[in-house]
C-alpha cells in the first residue's frame, strides 16, 4: 500500500503548478475571463506543448496513456489556480466520451486534434427539464433513411460556444425518463440548424444553450452503440466527478492557506488575529475537512484504477463530501477575511464560486448521498 | 498510489479470520463477558495471540515482534473489529513497551519487555492527577531521591483498570526549576509496594473501570526510571502520538455501523423498517461517509510512518474524527433503541426483550463520553493542531 506519486505524476503536477505561478496569476486569469472567447488560445497551445492535452489519451493516437492519478494531480493544480480554459469539457469530457465509446475512425480524427490544440468539444447532456437525471432526454433523435434528425434544446453546455464539435445525448427509442433508448451524437457546431446562446456562469467559465431544430447528422456520428448511450455517459461522468473532486481539492487547498496567511498577518487588538484561539480552532476544523476531503478523493482514484471494483458508492461519497467540506471551507474563509472577503477584487469569493458550480455540476451532495443511501441501505442491495 | 492487496495480503486475511474463528471461542467470550474471570480471560486470550506471534505486530522483531506492514496491519484491525474481538489491553503492549524498547536500557528491556509479551504483568497508565487533566505537564506527584529509591507521594486519577494492576508507568516531577515540562521524569512503579492506595471510581455507565491511585511514601528503586531524569516529558509525547492513532478506532466504528444497520433493519416504526426511512438513512450515511474518508485518512498516516515519518501532528485529527464518529455512532444506536435505552442489564431483561441492544447501546454511548475527554481532549488536539501543523 502506498499513496506516493510516481516521477512522471511528480513532474505533470509541477509543471501545471509552474505555469499558474509564473503566467497566470489572478490578474491574469480575470483578463483571460473577461476577454471575447473567455479563454486564452495562447495558453490552450501551451497546454498542447507541455503535452497536457494528451494525458488521459491512449499512446497509439499520440496520447500519454495516462490514468486517474494522473489526471488527479493535474486538475488539483488547475483547481490552485482557477484555470478557466476548457480542459475539463474538451479533455475529460469530450476526450473522455471519446475514448471510452469511439469507434477507432473517430478516435482516429478527433483525439490527435484534440492532442495537438486544434479541436475544442463539449458535451451537451443537460435540459432544462433534467438537473441531475442525465437520463431525462426530451432531445429527440429520428431515423431519416440513412441520417439521423436531431430536434430539441441543450443547456449549460460547458466550452458550448467555443467547441467546434458538439456531443450531444438524444432519445432514440423509449419515454423521456427511460434508461434504455438514449444515443450519442458527435455534432459539428456549425451544422445547419444548430443555434447557440453563449453566456457566461458565475465562475468565469463559458457556455452556451444550444438549439438544435431538424439537425442533419450521417450514422457514423453516431458515439458507441444506438440506445445504449447511458452507460457511456455514466462512465465518463464517473472519472470526470473524481476530476471535479481534484479541482475541488486544490481551491479547497488554496483557500485554506490564504486564510491562514491572511490570519498571520491582519491585526486586531494589536496582535496577529491568528493568536485567537477562536480562530485557531475554526482552521483547524477547516484544515481537518480538507484532509477528510482529501482522503475520499484518494479513496476513489484508487476504486477508478482497480478495474475489478465499483467506484459507484466511493465517488458518491466523494461528491457528498466536496459538497460538504466546499461549503465549510469557503464559509469560513469568507468570514476569516472579514470585510475583504466580501469584495470581488479579493480571489476567495471567486475560489468559492467555483466551488459552488462543481458541486451543482454531475449532481450536488444532496443527490449524491440519495444515490448512496440507495446502494448502501436499499433493500435490493441488503 | 495503490491500495490494492496482494496475493500475499489475500492469505494473511485467510489466515487472520482462520484464527479469530478457532482461537476466540465461545468459552473465551463467556469469561470475558463476566467480571469476576474478566482478568483471566483477557491474559487467556493475550496468550493465545503470543503463542500466534501476533501479540506486538509493531515492535521491532528485536525485541519479540513482528513488523506487520501497514496493509497487515489494517487488514488484522479490520478482520478484528468485524469479528468482534477484543483489542489488547494497550497499557502495556502499545503504550509502555515502545517507551522501554525505544528510551529504557538493556537492564530494563530483559526485565520489562518479556514479561509484556507473555502478558505476566498487567500494566495501567499514571498520567493525570487531580490537578492536572488537559495541562498534563503541571503534574504535581513527586519523586525524590533517597538513596537507591526515589519516594513517590502524590496522586493519579482516571487510571484504567489500575484494579487488575501489577505496575504502573508514571509521570512524575523530579524537579520544580525551569520550565513544567523539564522537572518530569518517567517512572515505572511496582503496584504491588507499600503506601500505594487504589480507590475505585464508578463511571456514568456504571462500571468500573476508572481508579484514582494514591502514593503514600512509596520507595521505587532508581534502577526503574526511563531514561534521564528531568526528560520524562519528552518520552511521554512519542507515545502520546502512537496512543492518538489508535484511539480512531476505524475498524471497530466499522463493526458497530454495521450493527446499527443489522437493527434498523428489524426495528419498525409505523410499520416501516428505520432502515427505510429516508431521515434515517441519511443520519447513516452522513456518518459512513466521514468513517470511509477516516479509514483512508488513517490508511495515509500509517503508509507515511512505514515509509519513515513519525506519527505527528496528523494522528490529533485521527483522534479528533475518530472519537467523533464513535460518539456519532453511538448516538444514532440510541435512536435506534428508542424506549429500550432505558433497559438495565438485568438477566431478566434479556430474558423477556430476548434482546440487549438498548442496554448495550446506552452503556456504549455513556462511557463513549469519555473518548472526546481521554487521550488530551479534543480542544487540545486542537490546539496541538493549530501549533504544529498551521504554524500558529
Amino acid at each position: 500500500m502506498n499513496f506516493d506519486f510516481t516521477d512522471e505524476q511528480v513532474m505533470l503536477r509541477d509543471s501545471v503548478a509552474r505555469f499558474i505561478q509564473d503566467d497566470y496569476d489572478f490578474d491574469t486569469r480575470c483578463k483571460v475571463v473577461a476577454s471575447e472567447a473567455g479563454m486564452s488560445k495562447a495558453n490552450w497551445d501551451t497546454f498542447a506543448e507541455l503535452g497536457w492535452l494528451s494525458v488521459p489519451f491512449a499512446e497509439e493516437f499520440g496520447g500519454f496513456g495516462g490514468g486517474p492519478v494522473d489526471l488527479m494531480v493535474m486538475m488539483e493544480e488547475f483547481g490552485k489556480g482557477l484555470v478557466v480554459e476548457p480542459y475539463f469539457a474538451t479533455v475529460v469530457l469530450f476526450g473522455g466520451l471519446l475514448s471510452r465509446g469511439g469507434s477507432e475512425a473517430q478516435q482516429g480524427d478527433f483525439i490527435p486534434r484534440i492532442i495537438e490544440g486544434s479541436c475544442l468539444g463539449a458535451f451537451a447532456y443537460l435540459e432544462r427539464q433534467s438537473r441531475f437525471e442525465i437520463a431525462d432526454v426530451q432531445t429527440r433523435a429520428t431515423r431519416q433513411g440513412e441520417d439521423y434528425l436531431l430536434d430539441g434544446e441543450k443547456v449549460v453546455v460547458f466550452n458550448g460556444a467555443n467547441a467546434d464539435t458538439l456531443i450531444v445525448s438524444a432519445r432514440t427509442a423509449g419515454e423521456q425518463t427511460d434508461k434504455h433508448g438514449i444515443t450519442l451524437f458527435l455534432v459539428p457546431a456549425n451544422a445547419p440548424g444548430v443555434e447557440l446562446v453563449d453566456y457566461r456562469l458565475m465562475d468565469g467559465q463559458r457556455v452556451a444553450n444550444v438549439v438544435l431544430r431538424e439537425v442533419v447528422v450521417g450514422a457514423s456520428h453516431v458515439l458507441g452503440a444506438v440506445d445504449e448511450g447511458l452507460p457511456l455517459m455514466q462512465a465518463v461522468i464517473s472519472d470526470a466527478c473524481v476530476a471535479l473532486g481534484a479541482e475541488a481539492l486544490g481551491i479547497m487547498d488554496r483557500l485554506n492557506a490564504k486564510t491562514l496567511e491572511y490570519t498571520r498577518t491582519r491585526e486586531q487588538f494589536g496582535v496577529a488575529i491568528g493568536s485567537f484561539q477562536a480562530l485557531q480552532h475554526r482552521m483547524v476544523d477547516t484544515f481537518m475537512s480538507c484532509e477528510q476531503a482529501r482522503s475520499l478523493l484518494y479513496r476513489a482514484v484508487c476504486a477508478l484504477e482497480k478495474e475489478d471494483d465499483d467506484p459507484a458508492r466511493d465517488i458518491h461519497a466523494l461528491k457528498v463530501m466536496i459538497d460538504k467540506a466546499g461549503k465549510h471551507i469557503y464559509g469560513e474563509a469568507i468570514q476569516l477575511h472579514g470585510g475583504m472577503g466580501i469584495t470581488d477584487e479579493l480571489d476567495i469569493g471567486h475560489y468559492a464560486k467555483r466551488l459552488m458550480m462543481i458541486n451543482a455540476t454531475f449532481g450536488n451532495g444532496d443527490y449524491h448521498q440519495g444515490l448512496f443511501n440507495a446502494l448502501s441501505y436499499g433493500r435490493d442491495a441488503a | 498510489m495503490d491500495t490494492s492487496f496482494s496475493a500475499e495480503d489475500l492469505a494473511f486475511r485467510d489466515e487472520v479470520r482462520a484464527f479469530f474463528a478457532e482461537a476466540y471461542d465461545d468459552d473465551l467470550q463467556a469469561r470475558l463477558a463476566d467480571k469476576a474471570t474478566f482478568r483471566e480471560a483477557v491474559i487467556d486470550w493475550q496468550r493465545r495471540l503470543h503463542d500466534k506471534g501476533w501479540i506486538a505486530p509493531n515492535w521491532p522483531k528485536a525485541h519479540g515482534g513482528a513488523e506487520w506492514t501497514p496493509t497487515q496491519n489494517f487488514i488484522y484491525e479490520t478482520e478484528r473489529a468485524a469479528a468482534g474481538v477484543r483489542d489488547v489491553v494497550p497499557f502495556g503492549l502499545k503504550m509502555v513497551g515502545p517507551v522501554i524498547y525505544t528510551f529504557g536500557n538493556d537492564e530494563q528491556k530483559e526485565r520489562f519487555l518479556p514479561r509484556i509479551l507473555r502478558s505476566e504483568d498487567w500494566w495501567c497508565q499514571g498520567y493525570s492527577e487531580p490537578g492536572a487533566g488537559s495541562d498534563l505537564a503541571a503534574l504535581k506527584t513527586r519523586a525524590e531521591r533517597d538513596g537507591d529509591d526515589y519516594v513517590v507521594n502524590g496522586a493519579k486519577i482516571w487510571t484504567t483498570y489500575a484494579q487488575y494492576a501489577d505496575w504502573i508507568f508514571c509521570l512524575v516531577r523530579t524537579s520544580n526549576e525551569g520550565k513544567k515540562q523539564n522537572g518530569i521524569s518517567f517512572l515505572l512503579i511496582d503496584m504491588h509496594s507499600p503506601g500505594i492506595k487504589v480507590n475505585p471510581i464508578v463511571s456514568i455507565d456504571n462500571h468500573h473501570s476508572l481508579n484514582e491511585v494514591e502514593f503514600n511514601n512509596v520507595r521505587v528503586p532508581v534502577a526503574n526510571l526511563i531514561g534521564e531524569e528531568h526528560k520524562g516529558w519528552t518520552y511521554a509525547k512519542a507515545l502520546l502520538a502512537h496512543e492518538r492513532t489508535s484511539i480512531a478506532g476505524v475498524a471497530d466504528s466499522k463493526r458497530a455501523l454495521a450493527e446499527v444497520q443489522h437493527f434498523a433493519a428489524r426495528e419498525q416504526n409505523g410499520g416501516r423498517f428505520l432502515i427505510d426511512d429516508p431521515l434515517f438513512q441519511q443520519r447513516l450515511s452522513d456518518i459512513e461517509i466521514e468513517l470511509m474518508a477516516l479509514e483512508y485518512t488513517e490508511l495515509r498516516v500509517l503508509a507515511s510512518v512505514a515509509a519513515g515519518g513519525a506519527p505527528g501532528a496528523e494522528s490529533s485529527l485521527l483522534k479528533i474524527k475518530g472519537t467523533e464518529i464513535q460518539q456519532a455512532i453511538q448516538e444514532l444506536r440510541m435512536e435506534l433503541a428508542g424506549y429500550y435505552q432505558g433497559v438495565l442489564p438485568t438477566e431478566l431483561a434479556q430474558e423477556v426483550l430476548g434482546h440487549s441492544f438498548g442496554s448495550d447501546a446506552r452503556q456504549a454511548f455513556m462511557y463513549g463520553r469519555a473518548a472526546t475527554i481521554y487521550g488530551g481532549s479534543n480542544e487540545v488536539q486542537k490546539n496541538i493542531i493549530a501549533k504544529a501543523v498551521l504554524g500558529l
